[in-house]
């Protein structure tokens, strides 16, 4: 797309108020949950780190939880038995998950479509058997207790406005990091492998090396979501590495929109609400979010982002269809 | 007589427990096998529909007092006809999209059967009784076997045998065998395609059952046990291929002797100890033990 569909005010604006928003909630408590949207941050984070993979490289793992998991567990063991500082155990945890996601990725990249899915998966499984046997990690209790710690020796994370903003800034950081990754000249290869491999291999682009870097930022990324998760819950468990989260983190991206940088952020909040708002219900969360799955998968492929992108798309070809019938031919092409 | 300090029988007796999980696997892997290779959809539920036949089995013989044999039959038709009710509404919407679409899909009615049996039945399991005939174990000289256990091997093995022959011997596994190389020129040959498709995929998960029901007496009966079954398994036909069917009886069969190999000398690996072979081959054989570079 050479020119932008949203002027760009409206897009700057949309930020500024956001930001304005996210920045007012902790003062409000009574109107929004701060713990509940600091969780749709991490979420967002975990669905746009994926979304690197899924949406820019075509690459579809199906063991995100292993990395976000396991940088939950590594950073709550820094904090909690190492009695290191929140941001050295933060370090840490995003660093296992990064080694985790290069070592996941020089495997699973050696085959590709649903076998690279479900060598992600298998690979996950193990990385769950192996937290779930480790001493530290209590098993089914979960660990728990974790300390948030003080952030840079003066920052006390106990104030729960004080943890609100360093989410928030950690987060934020992260997301434009994703943004500047995927608009970057190695963002460009990554789209021109996922649209055609034969034709990035064939202009010399080292392929292989590519995706492995992908997977190693993407599971990075996951992991700083995961160790984000640990200081805010004070928990680590075996949900977060249990397959069932690679699921959400699917499911997360898909309802977004995965064709966009910052769609999985809608997902994140639109699939923690529906976790949120519907706990009561027990066994039949489960089936509801398997209902959006089926969904989403038969009817709703571009998610909200796409849709969004798709109204706008098909409403300026018409008003311009009389004089430029060849813009919707493109649109054609593409679709 | 021992091996690296080991008692022969152990090893032995591992084995043959090895064989009756890998039986399993070989039949699942192979239902897998047969969906993918046709239907060119990685079932993710599987597992969810191996589960369902056992709460099939269980569920007709407290309401109705079918016993064990007649549900061996009955529970994988029922779910074979679940299936086929499945790919009718959901799964022929997306043939010839990216098939993670279908891997997807079906993950998502993982969480919906799971989930379901979970709200009606709870999560803790039911037993389910072992049939008298087969009450009663059997000295082997090395071990003494229950006489279940050397049940499944073998209909395991009869299941194996007869889906093999039927895809590679009979009319209709002719007309199969051509619909997975060239579906259009099949059908233009006036083989109902379509049709075929449904009924593979029937019959694919009507095996799945098949393998729940036989699992049903040696598990507690319960909505989770198929889904960690279903990674394995994926494991399993990442290291075989999803090319062939002797493939995938015979990967499956390997696979749950060595794991109960595993337990032998390092009892803690026995969960893990497939997916570091998937990983092993990964590194040697990327296509897999029986690959041709598929997907």
């Amino acid at each position: 797309m050479s020119f932008p569909l949203i002027p760009r005010g409206v897009v700057i604006a949309f930020f500024v108020i956001l930001l304005g928003l996210l920045v007012a909630v902790p003062f409000f408590p009574t109107v929004v949950y701060p713990v509940f949207v600091m969780r749709i941050m991490c979420m967002a984070l975990f669905a746009c780190a994926f979304n690197i993979l899924l949406g820019h490289t075509g690459i579809l793992s199906f063991g995100h939880a292993a990395f976000f998991g396991s940088a939950a567990y590594i950073t709550g063991y820094g904090l909690l038995h190492l009695g290191w500082a929140p941001e050295f155990s933060i370090l840490l945890g995003v660093a296992f998950a990064t080694v985790l996601g290069a070592i996941f990725g020089a495997l699973a990249t050696r085959r590709s479509g649903i076998y690279l899915a479900m060598i992600t998966l298998a690979l996950a499984q193990l990385v769950y058997f192996v937290f779930l046997r480790l001493p530290f990690t209590h098993a089914e209790d979960g660990m728990q207790g974790v300390p948030r710690g003080t952030l840079f020796g003066f920052i006390n994370l106990r104030s729960d406005l004080n943890l609100y903003f360093m989410v928030l800034i950690i987060v934020a950081l992260a997301l434009a990091l994703i943004h500047r990754i995927i608009n970057s000249p190695f963002g460009e290869v990554l789209r021109a492998i996922r649209d055609h491999e034969p034709r990035a291999q064939s202009l010399g682009y080292p392929v292989a090396r590519y995706k492995i870097m992908a997977f190693t930022l993407s599971a990075g990324l996951s992991g700083l979501a995961g160790s984000l998760k640990v200081i805010i819950y004070q928990v680590a468990s075996l949900r977060d590495v249990h397959w069932s989260m690679s699921g959400d983190v699917i499911l997360m991206t898909l309802v977004g929109g995965m064709n966009s940088v910052f769609g999985p952020v809608i997902g994140a909040a639109i699939v923690s609400a529906l976790y949120y708002y519907f706990s009561g219900f027990g066994g039949w969360v489960t089936v509801m979010v398997g209902s959006v799955f089926i969904i989403c998968v038969l009817v709703f492929r571009r998610g909200v982002a796409g849709q969004i992108r798709h109204l706008l798309e098909t409403g300026r070809a018409r008003s311009a269809a009389a004089s430029h019938s060849e813009i919707k031919d493109k649109q054609n092409a593409s679709h | 007589m021992d091996l690296f300090g080991i008692p022969i029988q152990a090893f032995l007796g591992q084995i043959m427990l090895g064989l009756v999980n890998g039986s399993f696997y070989a039949v699942l892997s192979l239902g897998l096998a047969i969906i993918f290779g046709i239907v060119k959809i990685v079932n993710f539920a599987h597992g969810a529909f191996f589960m369902t036949g056992a709460f099939v089995a269980f569920l007709i013989g407290r309401h109705f007092g079918i016993g064990y044999w007649p549900a061996l039959i009955v529970a994988p038709l029922i779910v074979a006809a679940i299936g086929v009710l499945v790919e009718r509404l959901l799964l022929r919407r997306i043939y010839g999209l990216d098939p993670i679409y279908g891997l997807l899909l079906t993950f998502g009615m993982v969480l919906v059967i799971e989930g379901g049996f979970r709200i009606a039945f709870g999560s803790s399991g039911y037993p389910y009784p072992v049939p008298d005939e087969l009450r009663g174990v059997t000295n082997l000289g090395f071990m003494f076997l229950p006489n279940y256990r050397i049940f499944v091997i073998v209909a395991a093995l009869v299941v194996c045998a007869a889906t093999w022959f039927v895809i590679e011997r009979t009319t209709i596994g002719a007309k199969l065998r051509a619909a997975t190389e060239k579906a259009e020129l099949t059908q233009a040959f006036g083989v109902n395609v379509p049709l075929l498709l449904t009924l593979t995929y029937g019959a694919g998960v009507g095996l799945a059952a098949f393998a729940g029901v036989l699992a049903a007496p040696i598990q507690h009966v319960n909505p989770s046990m198929g889904s960690e079954l279903v990674i394995i398994v994926f494991a399993i036909v990442v290291i075989g291929g999803l090319g062939s069917i002797s493939g995938a009886v015979f990967t499956g069969l390997m696979l749950g002797v060595i794991e109960g190999l595993t337990k032998v000398f390092y009892a803690e690996g026995s969960t893990v100890i497939v997916f570091v072979v998937m990983a092993l081959v990964l590194l040697l054989r990327p296509a897999g033990l029986f690959g041709r570079e598929e997907s």
